[in-house]
């Protein structure tokens, strides 16, 4: 115990709070950008009378706040923790090099942001920063490289964990991604402006190829290795399948890089590469499952607790919305599926989906562990708030995604149903006015899920200032809910 | 930490032996449902690109045994559609706007045909089935500025107003008053105007104001102020005000008048097109 004790000062820790905490922060930001634009579209007048106020500059702000901040700030706190205790050894670089990532990660951020309401984009979805924002996120992400990397090399673990596979797989895809598909010329030293080296369908591959990598790298690895670490620590068992967990690996790691044509089905993108997308896309879908079952059978021995810990079912309702996220792309990826599904607010439902359900709960789960242990709580301040945070936020999901299952479904029949005389039967503005009332339950839903956000937020706050509310009828039985026996 | 392997109580599996901060792994074989269906979805994948165009070889590709090919395919297909409808077009390119109404089977055909043109490039402004919003004229009444026959739509449809893209195009200009009679004299005029539609307003105002009206308004807006659609000017005694009807938005369009604008859109659409959308809101109900 005192040997573990010692272990542990030795571990950078407050760089892990750091990214906890901007975690929680830009969530915040991102689920309000995100509901706020929600409304946008259910009630246009929203838009405000002012460039940077617009559905067109805050749709970026939204989905760069939620993937590189909330979803980039959670993998860098989870892994840099991760890969300390797995890898029993500090941070290589020391913590001059760490803060030096934290800061620079965040300047990336603020400089994106800042950039799309101003109307400085590139206008690549998911890749908008302009150039000199490229190459400041490049220089962070090799720093991120580095210390993880070298990390791994001086652990003291003659093996090294599943959920570091994972992340670095996340680390070194991102990277190579990051850079071909932002391989730009600038227009001067001095301008915002640059031009994209590839044209034209070339241009539209690279793009998908990183976009649907964007998916299967950033928000699929890098949290598969939050659900590796974090799963067994909450339920206090071991991995399902170390075999499984190779083989998945591997084979998620191949196919999904070759996904992406899939975006441009029925495009100028030749058929063949259509038809390898697509079939490479129907091909992940066991790989992808391979993880959602070592994720929920990983709870053998453990089913019961379910019922009493609401951290544990954060991070299992988790993985079965990845699995059904991870059901639901293979099916959309099949040509005819997508002749109806594509531009429609199905894949709109089908990401949030995968963003609310899957990513944001494994990181709510992973955060509801962190903090008390980062900040030397006997517990959090309070399960209860947790339920009400999971219930809240749990419907808020539902309400988006059934939403926009029904609207997208009606949306892409409306486009294709033609009259007895050979015209189409609807015009753009009917679909438009037919959607209305699924937008706003959609906004309805982001308000709940935002709500659950906020709970989160000043639980954890509480927690952190080391208070413990005392609840009625908490089982006597805290299990991981109590911070590990070691203080 | 490398430890024996060892076996976990609850589901009898062995552990592979190693453990990092506590977690330990199963050496659960993989499930067996999950390899099959993993074969399976390769098994259909290997069909797919048998069948249809798939491996890339430097400069061609695999084409597949189906022959597929989604641009022939998309071209045939708008071929037929094109050949389906040929007869009626030509039918209603060389027919007069009167023949096409009097015959109910091509009738049908024009309006609907008009209708989705309506409401793709016409809705925007004067909204889905023409009702119109503030500042944009409705078209399914009887009230029109610049004449509601089949002929006189048309025109306007086709060479649009005061579009300064067409020589043909309906012009006309309201002089801003502002600069001819003086803000009591605007004031007179307007609640002489808002008399005729049977507002209230000042009756002493409205006599001084009908003297002006008929010395530099009748030109335009007639004798009667029922208005006078060569010159596009609207009939003021009515209750259907395009700008507003409070004598402060009479007054300041009388004093510094807006004009409406409206694209041409002969070039943009087909000259079928074109015939069918004057069918289609000459038909919303205000037609003459």
């Amino acid at each position: 115990m005192a040997a573990a004790a010692a272990e542990r000062e030795r571990y950078n820790e407050d760089i892990v709070r750091l990214f906890t905490l901007a975690t929680i922060f830009w969530g915040i930001v991102g689920f309000l950008v995100g509901t706020f634009i929600a409304f946008q579209l259910a009630y246009p007048w929203l838009n405000l009378p002012y460039e940077w106020g617009t559905f067109g500059r805050l749709r970026p702000v939204h989905t760069s706040a939620v993937i590189f901040a909330f979803g980039g700030n959670a993998l860098l706190a989870t892994s840099l923790y991760v890969v300390q205790r797995t890898c029993r050894t500090s941070l290589f670089g020391g913590p001059a090099l760490a803060y030096f990532l934290f800061w620079g990660y965040q300047l990336f951020i603020v400089l994106a942001a800042t950039g799309y309401v101003m109307g400085i984009t590139q206008s690549k979805e998911y890749a908008e920063p302009e150039w000199y924002v490229d190459l400041w996120l490049t220089v962070v992400w090799v720093v991120y490289f580095v210390i993880f990397f070298g990390t791994i090399l001086r652990r003291r673990e003659p093996h090294i964990y599943v959920a570091n596979w994972f992340y670095l797989a996340f680390i070194i895809t991102i990277a190579m991604l990051h850079i071909v598909n932002n391989l730009a010329i600038p227009v001067s030293w001095f301008g915002t402006k640059s031009y994209i080296i590839w044209s034209g369908v070339q241009d539209a591959m690279i793009q998908w190829w990183y976009g649907h990598n964007a998916v299967g790298f950033f928000l699929t690895a890098g949290f598969l290795g939050i659900m590796y670490y974090f799963i067994p620590k909450q339920a206090e068992r071991p991995v399902y399948s170390y075999r499984l967990s190779i083989v998945h690996f591997w084979s998620l790691i191949f196919l999904y890089i070759w996904a992406g044509p899939h975006h441009l089905h029925y495009t100028a993108l030749p058929d063949w590469a259509q038809v390898l997308g697509m079939t490479f896309s129907v091909m992940l879908w066991m790989p992808s499952w391979g993880g959602m079952i070592n994720g929920l059978m990983t709870l053998s021995g453990a089913w019961d607790k379910l019922r009493w810990d609401p951290v544990l079912r954060f991070l299992v309702v988790s993985v079965a919305f990845y699995g059904m996220s991870t059901f639901e792309g293979p099916l959309m990826s099949v040509r005819q599926v997508n002749a109806l599904s594509h531009y429609t607010d199905w894949t709109v439902g089908h990401v949030h989906s995968g963003a609310l359900g899957w990513v944001a709960f494994v990181t709510f789960g992973a955060l509801y562990y962190l903090v008390p242990r980062l900040w030397r709580a006997e517990r959090l301040y309070s399960i209860r708030l947790v339920e009400w945070h999971f219930w809240i936020s749990t419907l808020g999901i539902v309400l988006y995604v059934t939403s926009m299952w029904v609207s997208g479904i009606m949306q892409g029949l409306m486009w294709r149903t033609y009259d007895s005389l050979g015209f189409l039967q609807f015009s753009f503005v009917e679909t438009v006015e037919a959607m209305h009332p699924f937008y706003v339950v959609r906004a309805l839903g982001g308000v709940l899920f935002t709500a659950g956000a906020l709970i989160m937020a000043y639980n954890l706050w509480r927690t952190m200032r080391g208070e413990v509310r005392e609840e009625e009828a908490l089982p006597a039985q805290l299990g991981a809910l109590r911070t590990a026996p070691a203080r | 930490m490398a430890h024996e392997a060892e076996r976990d109580p609850v589901t009898g599996q062995q552990t592979t032996g190693h453990e990092w901060d506590g977690i330990k792994e199963l050496n659960t074989p993989l499930p067996r449902w999950w390899v099959y269906l993993f074969w399976a979805t390769i098994a259909w994948s290997v069909v797919w690109w048998i069948l249809y165009p798939s491996w890339p070889w430097l400069t061609t590709y695999y084409p597949g045994l189906l022959g597929s090919n989604q641009r022939l395919e998309f071209a045939e297909r708008w071929q037929a559609a094109e050949a389906e409808r040929a007869a009626w077009l030509d039918r209603i390119r060389e027919s007069g706007l009167a023949e096409i109404s009097a015959d109910p089977e091509l009738f049908t055909f024009a309006s609907r045909g008009g209708e989705v043109v309506f409401k793709e490039n016409c809705a925007a402004c004067h909204g889905l089935g023409g009702a119109g919003q503030r500042n944009y004229p409705s078209l399914a009444d009887d009230d029109w500025l610049w004449g509601g026959k089949l002929e006189d739509i048309l025109l306007t449809v086709r060479h649009g107003i005061r579009d300064p893209s067409d020589p043909d195009t309906r012009e006309s200009r309201m002089p801003a008053f502002a600069d001819l009679l003086t803000p009591e004299e605007i004031a007179d005029v307007a609640s002489y105007v808002l008399s005729l539609s049977g507002q209230a307003s000042d009756p002493e105002a409205a006599r001084r104001g009908a003297a002006l009206f008929a010395e530099q308004c009748a030109a335009c807006h007639g004798d009667d102020g029922r208005g006078i659609r060569e010159v596009g000017a609207p009939d003021l005694t009515d209750a259907i005000w395009l700008y507003g009807s409070s004598p402060e938005a009479v007054r300041a369009q009388i004093a510094d008048p807006r004009h409406g604008v409206m694209p041409a859109w002969a070039g943009r659409l087909s000259e079928e097109a074109l015939k069918m959308v004057a069918i289609y809101v000459h038909a919303l109900g205000g037609g003459e």
